[in-house]
């Protein structure tokens, strides 16, 4: 059964835009709508989290592409810091008007801080989701999980092979 | 009456009523909005491996467009049939409430059919915060409708059957046949509400 998707994801083009070694000193979004940006230095997964890696902390959230296909974020669930994560599993939602999607861990570790702004503040996750709509900071317990996942430029691609096949 | 996960309750039912009436309220783990359930109600859920349903990304508006295209080969020729924002609707009037649940392989669509109701009933259900743009201001009895008023029960019922048929095989199924004791470690998080829980957002109603 043939599907089209919205206007506005169907004409969802993707591009890099770098990263400064901060990422606030970037603008991370096109001013289009209709364009999802990718962070280079980021790490992402076929589930639409992505991972920044800093020392001996990792920051977690979904991506732009995520964010605008879930519509507005109403209410987000988030663990406790103390708590742990698993690479590929579940560790909160995200709740949009008529659904709640699961937000699954790029990698393993503790959590040792969780974005409380979003409590209050759960738009955040879609004005801006690299920046102030972290979710979680973890310490990694296996780094080497980064290396199977995909950098910017396969994420890149990944999003654009989904929205066109749909 | 069941009731989204996260909302306030105080926002979404008149609890003094619902105390008053010992109306049990139902958590459910889905998203969505709040709907009085009663013997008539007909819920479908469609619970899919997102691989097995390929053309749909895992994302609440394209599983919803998929379902609305489902919907309209069950109701083609029998009712003026919308999906409008996210409730399926005989021309502007809401029949049917949706909510989802997404994880990562698999998602859950959701409808509670409004086949019929008293209107004694909608007075439980406040006005939500967050009211579909094609509601306008209209209040429950002129924006929602009944489903038998459009056609037989078994109508719908069949017509659903062969328009997931013609998408996937199917097969019925007792719920006895369910073998629920072999999934191990499943945290229910759908629950009753206690009337602790119900009494105390009553207090943050005026």
């Amino acid at each position: 059964m043939a599907l089209r998707m919205w206007a506005s994801s169907t004409a969802n083009a993707l591009k890099i835009s770098s990263s400064a070694s901060r990422l606030h000193l970037s603008p991370p979004f096109s001013i289009s709508r209709c364009f999802s940006s990718v962070l280079d230095g980021l790490k992402y997964t076929s589930s639409h989290e992505w991972v920044k890696h800093e020392g001996s902390v990792a920051t977690i959230g979904i991506s732009d592409h995520a964010q605008d296909h879930l519509g507005e974020v109403v209410f987000v669930e988030l663990p406790e810091p103390g708590g742990s994560v698993t690479k590929g599993n579940g560790f909160g939602a995200v709740e949009s008007v008529k659904a709640t999607s699961d937000v699954n861990s790029p990698i393993s570790g503790e959590i040792v801080e969780v974005n409380d702004k979003l409590t209050g503040k759960p738009g955040l996750i879609n004005s801006s989701p690299y920046e102030d709509g972290w979710m979680i900071k973890i310490k990694p317990s296996d780094p080497s999980e980064l290396e199977s996942l995909l950098g910017a430029k396969e994420y890149t691609k990944f999003c654009e092979e989904e929205d066109a096949a749909h | 009456m069941w009731n989204i996960l996260h909302r306030k309750l105080s926002e979404l039912v008149e609890t003094k009523s619902v105390l008053r009436d010992h109306i049990p309220i139902i958590r459910r783990f889905t998203g969505g909005g709040t709907v009085v359930v009663d013997n008539g109600t007909i819920f479908v859920t469609l619970i899919c491996n997102k691989d097995a349903v390929p053309n749909v990304q895992p994302f609440p508006r394209p599983i919803m467009s998929w379902s609305g295209l489902l919907y309209g080969k069950v109701f083609e020729g029998l009712a003026d049939f919308h999906l409008r924002e996210n409730d399926y609707a005989f021309g502007d009037r809401k029949f049917g409430g949706n909510a989802q649940s997404i994880t990562k392989n698999r998602w859950i669509h959701h409808t509670s059919f409004l086949w019929d109701y008293q209107v004694k009933n909608m007075s439980y259900l406040k006005l939500p915060s967050k009211a579909p743009k094609y509601r306008l201001t209209r209040d429950h009895t002129d924006f929602i409708c009944r489903m038998k008023e459009h056609m037989p029960r078994s109508e719908f019922i069949e017509r659903t059957i062969k328009a997931v048929g013609d998408e996937f095989s199917v097969s019925p199924v007792s719920l006895d046949s369910i073998d629920i004791d072999s999934v191990s470690e499943y945290v229910h998080t759908t629950r009753l509400l206690t009337e602790q829980e119900i009494r105390e957002a009553s207090i943050l109603q005026t």
